[in-house]
């Protein structure tokens, strides 16, 4: 098991946003976490970087991570790909990969996975000098992606990437997600909104409604509930 | 003409210090988002270091560089221990924070040094540079180390991993988290280079306005305007409206008539709140927009 949440509590202040949530991702797998606006998707993925005030036990890997700052999280392998994409706009494409990989110190690694991303996202070579603030939302999202893979990440966090995308180009973000996890083989949370693609994508579905896991096994399981079908797939 | 040469010419001298004190300045406020007000008294003591260390008898130019590692050291320990605890507090605490820092430092100074004036060496000398009369070697020299650092400068946030690190903590602190920097250590670096900074700005106008513990007074609202005029979010802004500050300030003295020296200080105050009302980003800031 690379990573296992019980009883996970988050607040933002004096608000509950997370009421106890629990849920284990295998090592490998392509896991989705689906819900509404609000449910607490993006506070899931806050609160194991640390990043929200959270209380119960997050182990990655059998090491309790509670206790660590957002950056040693990440130096543990984790990339999270916030909402948003986190972009460091006045900067050159090739500096947010770099970027990515500042807390690594194999140079001849990190020059070799910059040439590596170049081939995954043919764009971003194209762009590789200009300011990534003036890339297209979708060409932003794949730096977003590649900037994280630049870790070499054991776990992926993805917060909502399709988000402002063209369909056709979260299929290619998407096809490329599953690429990374079956070739690289880095285990992926994404959490998503798009159920349907999520479905088809994961192998492994939460569902999280106000706070609490409602609902949990396979993908295809999932995506064949009726409650779900209606409520996340709309027909 | 040839008037007209040299004051462009020491403008662009005392412009190098100003443009120094407006990169420290720009360099804290892109970290914390707060004006140092202390920045000028950090580089009064940091050149009394330098001269205590030349009355024990080092060299010049190494009391140049021991200084700079002692400023280092100083601008780390001064956020450790005073802004990084005030790191979430309301901006009104750090001006006070600010205001605390200057008023100690400026009296620890007068404690150990008294306020008396001293005469400060330059290794340069005085005479006139390469037998024009228009500037002297000391003037030339300050111009000199001041572009000496830029380039320093622009190399290592350029070209280091160390320097990108920093400027992504200045830029999006989060985003920057999260791909494993520690944000926290980049705020204290940026203190110790612009208290590193300042010393140099401090050491290099001392053989001009003297040493004692109020000579920064001037400078460092110089500095200000310089910083505000380039843009608070750009340290090449900062660097260029150093310059035009010199500038404007030498020729102001000398072809308004009326302004002399007693009326520099206040113009350099109307630069900066014309700017701010004119443009408020500064010639080379960026506007925050920020989502509602």
């Amino acid at each position: 098991m690379l990573l296992n949440v019980k009883d996970l509590r988050a607040y933002y202040g004096q608000v509950q946003a997370l009421h106890g949530l629990d849920f284990q991702l295998h090592q490998g797998s392509l896991t989705t976490l689906l819900g509404a606006n609000g449910a607490g998707k993006t506070t899931t993925l806050r609160a194991i970087c640390n990043m929200v005030r959270s209380t119960g036990s997050i182990e990655f890997d059998g090491a309790p991570l509670t206790s660590r700052s957002t950056e040693n999280i990440v130096r543990l392998g984790i990339a999270h790909v916030p909402q948003g994409r986190g972009t460091f706009t006045t900067m050159t494409v090739e500096e947010n990969l770099q970027l990515g990989a500042i807390s690594r110190s194999d140079k001849a690694g990190i020059v070799s996975d910059i040439e590596r991303m170049y081939a995954h996202f043919p764009v971003l070579k194209e762009r590789h000098a200009q300011q990534a603030g003036t890339l297209s939302g979708g060409e932003q999202q794949m730096l977003a992606v590649a900037r994280a893979l630049m870790l070499r990440p054991r776990l992926m966090l993805l917060d909502e990437p399709s988000f402002g995308l063209a369909p056709l180009i979260v299929r290619d973000l998407f096809g490329i997600l599953g690429k990374i996890n079956r070739e690289d083989k880095v285990t992926i949370l994404v959490v998503e909104q798009n159920a349907q693609l999520a479905l088809e994508l994961a192998d492994k579905a939460y569902v999280i409604e106000t706070g609490r896991i409602v609902m949990a096994g396979p993908a295809k399981e999932i995506a064949t509930n009726e409650d779900v079908r209606k409520s996340y797939l709309g027909y | 003409m040839e008037l007209f040469t040299n004051q462009i010419l020491a403008g662009i001298a005392t412009g190098a210090i100003y443009a120094c004190m407006a990169l420290a300045v720009v360099m804290i406020y892109q970290a914390i988002d707060h004006l140092n007000f202390a920045q000028g008294e950090m580089a009064m003591f940091s050149t009394f270091i330098s001269w205590q260390l030349m009355q024990w008898g080092v060299p010049y130019w190494g009391a140049f560089v021991l200084t700079l590692a002692i400023a280092f050291a100083g601008g780390i320990a001064i956020e450790r221990l005073l802004f990084k605890p005030l790191a979430k507090a309301p901006i009104l605490t750090n001006v006070a924070g600010f205001i605390a820092l200057f008023s100690i430092i400026n009296s620890c100074a007068g404690l150990i040094w008294d306020f008396t004036i001293k005469q400060y060496p330059t290794p340069f000398g005085s005479s006139p540079f390469l037998g024009s009369q228009l500037i002297s070697t000391h003037q030339a020299g300050m111009i000199g180390v001041t572009i000496l650092l830029l380039i320093g400068l622009f190399i290592f946030f350029q070209y280091t991993r160390i320097g990108l690190a920093m400027r992504a903590a200045a830029s999006l602190p989060e985003s920057a988290r999260l791909v494993g920097i520690n944000t926290s250590w980049m705020i204290a670096l940026g203190w110790g280079m612009a208290a590193a900074i300042g010393s140099i700005a401090g050491m290099l106008i001392a053989p001009v306005v003297f040493l004692e513990p109020n000579m920064m007074g001037g400078v460092l609202i110089y500095g200000f305007a310089a910083a505000v005029l380039g843009g608070l979010t750009s340290p090449f802004g900062a660097v260029v409206g150093g310059f035009l500050v010199g500038i404007f300030e030498n020729l102001a003295g000398t072809y308004i008539p009326g302004v002399g020296n007693e009326l520099k200080l206040p113009i350099a105050l109307a630069l900066i709140i014309t700017v701010l009302v004119v443009k408020p980003a500064g010639l080379f800031g960026r506007h925050i927009v920020k989502r509602v």
